[in-house]
């Protein structure tokens, strides 16, 4: 069946199986292989992508669903196609190391802005609870908690610019 | 000269441009023209005879190109599966070391064994076709665990393993500690088990394999932490691949914690199966299937005796164990509760006299190997409780008894009764920053807060010494590897100056692209910029051996720090002829050759042009270019070492084990980028964490499931586990390394289950507590505080 949606940004038609899951038409059928998949039983958020604004799990999100809606991966996060401007939640990852072999990354940063845009004044344990539906084995979290408060305030502080 | 950023910085890591913007390269990423889907049937049943296996209907499924078992393997004379060490017993009798064919032949003798490999247009195809295969098992009694599998009348896994026991291992002498016991006032004893674990890199294992007609060679894109020794043991020892046939890739590796520093089978069956059916494969597999292949790590059940004098001083301490091995030997499988355990029995003690002795033992259960610290953590879980128990048995204060038997700094280097020499260290000075960071002095206040909403607060520590930089390869040799340790490293320097590195390490998270350019821009004066840092391809970097037992740094750092200083060497030959000076009076110094007592200089950026046109060269003394190789094998091991300070409370109402905080202070020796340190800190700690209070393997006891199988049932910690962690050095410099580091990769995981455990029993000690075994879940707690609440209750 074909499918139309926004992404990143631009208007995209592809034809699908109806079967398909997102993260898979992502990663093999759009040559978008930022969203990861970690595990098998939508625990590890890897593959959190924004739908309509909201974070979802696209390893659990058929692709059919879809049609007619805004999707943004993290290959969209950074802003125009080509933009070295990194979003402010990718710059407090990078400057408070909240990432160390990047698997996971991709899912976090997703989640992150999404609790960000949420609710502007969190507290560490916002984020703690927030962040329980994403895996990190390297970090032990504690740089990344430190990065999404971090990214959170620059997001606010872009906002009152 | 730019901008040079040098040992101590803590630069932002070059790694992170691309897993920051969804543009990693990870195996499961990577496509190939026509490339194929591979899907492994593993066995269901813990244990069978495979009586024979019907490939007609999934073969004749749409899309399928073949099906490969472990006939088809025999048939091609394939090799089975390396165990990279070889240990013995007390009278120099070999381990059993049964064949591990890489598809099974004959039984399968765990979950997830494999027993065929479907190839097929689409990976929905192959996993069609695989549900189609006909595998015709007996199925016979399994046993999982090693109590059970020792007994008389255990159902056996090989034909020529008695009692399943692979090796019945020993180390140190027996009859002094025996002696020494004899003369104890007070002999502490406990009995514990260290819980099974998974390791769960957040990048499931993947592979690719390709086959070139045209030139007949090989590639395999793998998840591994060792390209080169995978291309090694692949192909030299199972499929008979010559070495410059076959390339191995290791490309973005999604953490590895020792589960991807094994030669899988896998890994062979898909590169055989490429030449096969003469397109590129893909297998990449799932969560679920990870628990069931990837390999094990812990599971042990000790019994441990500690000897003391009256005054609390450590005379001898004795240890059994049982080891488990799961089904077969994986790659480093029988040296992990041997020679990685014993040697480390000493910790930060004097004790005089130790014995252990270690039985290996098969189990219907998935291999198991190394997992991050690997033996170090089981030593320091035994002995840091052990130290706990006799304290209170014998009313000594716990951090006075660890007092009373550390080793002093000045003892340094100390000999230890179990092999291994310590060359540097600080104990004393690590426990008494800890006692400080961890606010120790007013914990009395925070207890009686605790106990005012009805919780019960405990303090625990830990102290640990790890041996780690594996490893120095004629002690390696010793002790029953079957290959060396060293690691290599090349310095190319352009004629632009800039700088590439080739290193037979690998990075999956470490930050080696980031702390390996800070070397080089600081030995070489060149910009932190200009220096790139290339691993992980057989076909790029000369050789190496890999990344595990915090040996990057150690071992390949140091081999680095070899190569650049011979590109210094070369370039004073070089400065040497251009500045018309002699040789040895030519001086290097931030990024400047010059000549001494002169304002005669030449830049390294000069040096590099000069180097690759070599106009007016004396050829006969001096080759063109700037380009130097070292290989660098280490004199011991390095001694990292420190104190862990956990503090929880416990709800006695629900049994749940809340860590409220948690103090570290490592010696890791000079530490080359802070904030990439105290990252591996944090992520050790929050490992050893979930294994004290979340991580538990379990397996059916008769059927040989494995119970904890997903996410879902193997509980991983998560953000809210955990309260801010306090993490700092305080470091000794290693004696025989060359920069001075110890490496840091293990330590957290080393030192924090004992710690989070002794916490957990302080705060449950008024009702009796002695012990709580791992993971201290809130079942477990809540049924001990069941137990223990009526005896008290009464008192």
């Amino acid at each position: 069946m074909q499918i139309s949606f926004t992404l990143n940004g631009r208007p995209t038609t592809v034809e699908v199986e109806p079967a398909t899951l997102v993260a898979e038409l992502l990663r093999e059928q759009l040559h978008l292989t930022g969203t990861h998949i970690g595990c098998d039983t939508s625990q590890c958020g890897a593959c959190v992508v924004h739908l309509n604004g909201l974070p979802v799990k696209s390893c659990t999100l058929l692709a059919p669903a879809l049609d007619g809606a805004t999707l943004l991966t993290i290959e969209g996060l950074q802003g125009a196609p080509g933009s070295n401007q990194m979003h402010p939640m990718q710059e407090a990852f990078r400057e408070h190391h909240g990432l160390q072999c990047g698997f996971c990354t991709p899912g976090m940063l997703m989640t992150a802005v999404a609790l960000a845009t949420e609710k502007p004044d969190l507290t560490e344990a916002d984020v703690r609870h927030g962040l329980e539906g994403n895996i990190c084995r390297c970090t032990g979290y504690q740089n990344i908690v430190v990065s999404v408060m971090a990214g959170a305030a620059a997001m606010n502080a872009a906002k009152g610019e | 000269m730019g901008n040079v950023i040098g040992i101590g910085a803590s630069p932002k890591r070059k790694e992170d441009q691309r897993f920051l913007t969804g543009r990693g390269n990870y195996v499961s990423d990577i496509k190939r023209p026509g490339m194929t889907a591979g899907v492994f049937v593993r066995s269901p049943h813990g244990h069978a005879v495979l009586r024979g296996i019907d490939k007609s209907a999934a073969l004749a499924s749409p899309g399928v190109i073949a099906v490969l078992t472990g006939e088809d393997a025999a048939a091609d004379k394939l090799g089975s599966l390396p165990c990279g060490w070889g240990i013995s017993d007390a009278n120099g009798v070999p381990m059993k070391e049964p064949p591990f064919p890489m598809l099974a032949q004959g039984k399968v003798r765990f979950v997830g064994d494999m027993v065929a490999f479907v190839v097929a247009e689409t990976p929905e195809q192959a996993n069609e076709a695989a549900e189609l295969l006909k595998v015709d098992y007996e199925v016979l009694p399994s046993v999982v665990g090693v109590l059970e599998a020792v007994r008389p009348g255990a159902p056996q896994l090989f034909d020529d393993v008695p009692n399943n026991i692979c090796c019945d291992w020993e180390l140190g002498d027996k009859a002094a500690v025996e002696t020494a016991f004899r003369k104890a006032a007070h002999v502490a004893k406990l009995s514990l088990v260290n819980n099974r674990l998974i390791g769960n890199p957040m990048e499931p294992r993947a592979a690719i394999a390709e086959y070139e007609p045209g030139t007949d060679r090989f590639t395999l894109w793998t998840t591994s932490q060792f390209p080169h020794v995978v291309r090694f043991l692949m192909g030299a020892l199972v499929l008979n691949i010559p070495q410059h046939k076959l390339r191995v890739v290791a490309p973005d590796v999604g953490g590895g914690f020792g589960v991807k520093q094994f030669h899988y089978g896998e890994e062979a069956v898909i590169t055989w199966a490429a030449k096969r059916v003469m397109r590129p494969i893909k297998w990449v597999a799932s969560r679920s299937e990870g628990y069931v292949s990837d390999r094990h790590g812990r599971d042990h059940v000790t019994e441990a005796e500690l000897a003391l004098d009256e005054t609390g001083k450590f005379l001898a301490f004795r240890v059994n164990t049982l080891a488990n091995m799961g089904g077969y030997l994986s790659t480093f499988g029988p040296n992990i509760p041997t020679n990685l355990y014993a040697p480390l029995l000493g910790g930060v003690y004097t004790t005089p006299a130790i014995y252990c002795n270690v039985k290996v033992v098969f189990t219907n259960t998935v291999p198991v190997d190394a997992y991050r610290g690997a033996g170090r953590p089981e030593a320091t879980f035994v002995l840091e409780r052990m130290v706990d128990v006799a304290a209170s048995e014998m009313g000594i204060d716990r951090v006075e008894i660890r007092r009373r038997n550390m080793i002093p700094k000045e003892a340094y280097p100390y000999q230890t009764p179990v092999l291994v020499q310590y060359d540097s260290g600080d104990p004393m000075g690590c426990l008494d920053g800890a006692l400080i960071a961890a606010d120790v002095k007013n914990f009395g206040i925070r207890k009686a807060a605790s106990a005012s909403k009805g919780k019960f607060r405990g303090l625990g520590y830990s102290t640990y010494v790890e041996a780690c930089g594996l490893a120095p390869s004629r002690f390696a040799g010793r002790l029953g590897a079957r290959g060396g340790l060293y690691e290599s490293a090349t310095v190319r320097v352009h004629p632009t100056g800039q700088v590439t590195v080739m290193i037979g390490t690998h990075n999956h998270g470490q930050g080696h692209e980031t702390t390996f350019a800070q070397i080089v821009s600081e030995k070489l004066g060149v910009s932190f910029e200009d220096v790139d840092i290339v691993y992980g391809d057989t076909d790029r970097v000369q050789f190496g051996m890999g990344t595990y037992g915090s040996r990057s740094l150690v071992v390949g750092g140091a081999a680095l720090s070899k190569a650049t200083d011979k590109v210094i060497v070369k370039g004073k030959k070089i400065a040497a002829h251009l500045l018309e000076a002699s040789e040895v009076d030519i001086q290097f110094e931030a990024g400047k050759f010059s000549v001494a007592g002169t304002d005669r200089i030449k830049t390294f950026e000069e040096i590099a042009g000069a180097a690759y046109v070599p106009h007016n060269y004396p050829l006969e003394v001096l080759e063109p270019g700037l380009e130097e190789q070292a290989y660098y094998d280490p004199v011991n091991f390095t001694y990292p070492g420190g104190c862990h300070i956990a503090e929880v409370e416990v709800d006695p109402e629900t049994g749940t084990v809340t860590l409220v905080n948690y103090t570290a202070v490592d010696d890791v020796g000079t530490v080359i980028n802070p904030m990439i340190v105290e990252g591996q800190l944090h992520g050790g700690i929050v490992q050893g964490v979930g294994q004290a209070l979340f991580e538990n393997a379990v397996y059916d006891e008769s059927s040989g499931q494995l119970l904890s199988g997903s996410l879902m049932d193997y509980c991983m910690p998560r953000a809210d586990h955990m309260p801010m962690m306090k993490v700092s050095t305080h470091s000794t410099l290693c004696t025989h390394t060359p920069m001075g580091v110890k490496g840091c990769g293990e330590v957290g995981t080393i030192g924090s289950p004992a710690a989070v455990i002794n916490a957990v029993v302080d705060a449950l000690s008024h009702l009796g507590v002695t012990h709580v075994d791992m993971p201290a879940t809130p079942n477990r707690i809540w049924r001990l505080l069941q137990n223990a609440s009526l005896p008290v209750a009464a008192e």
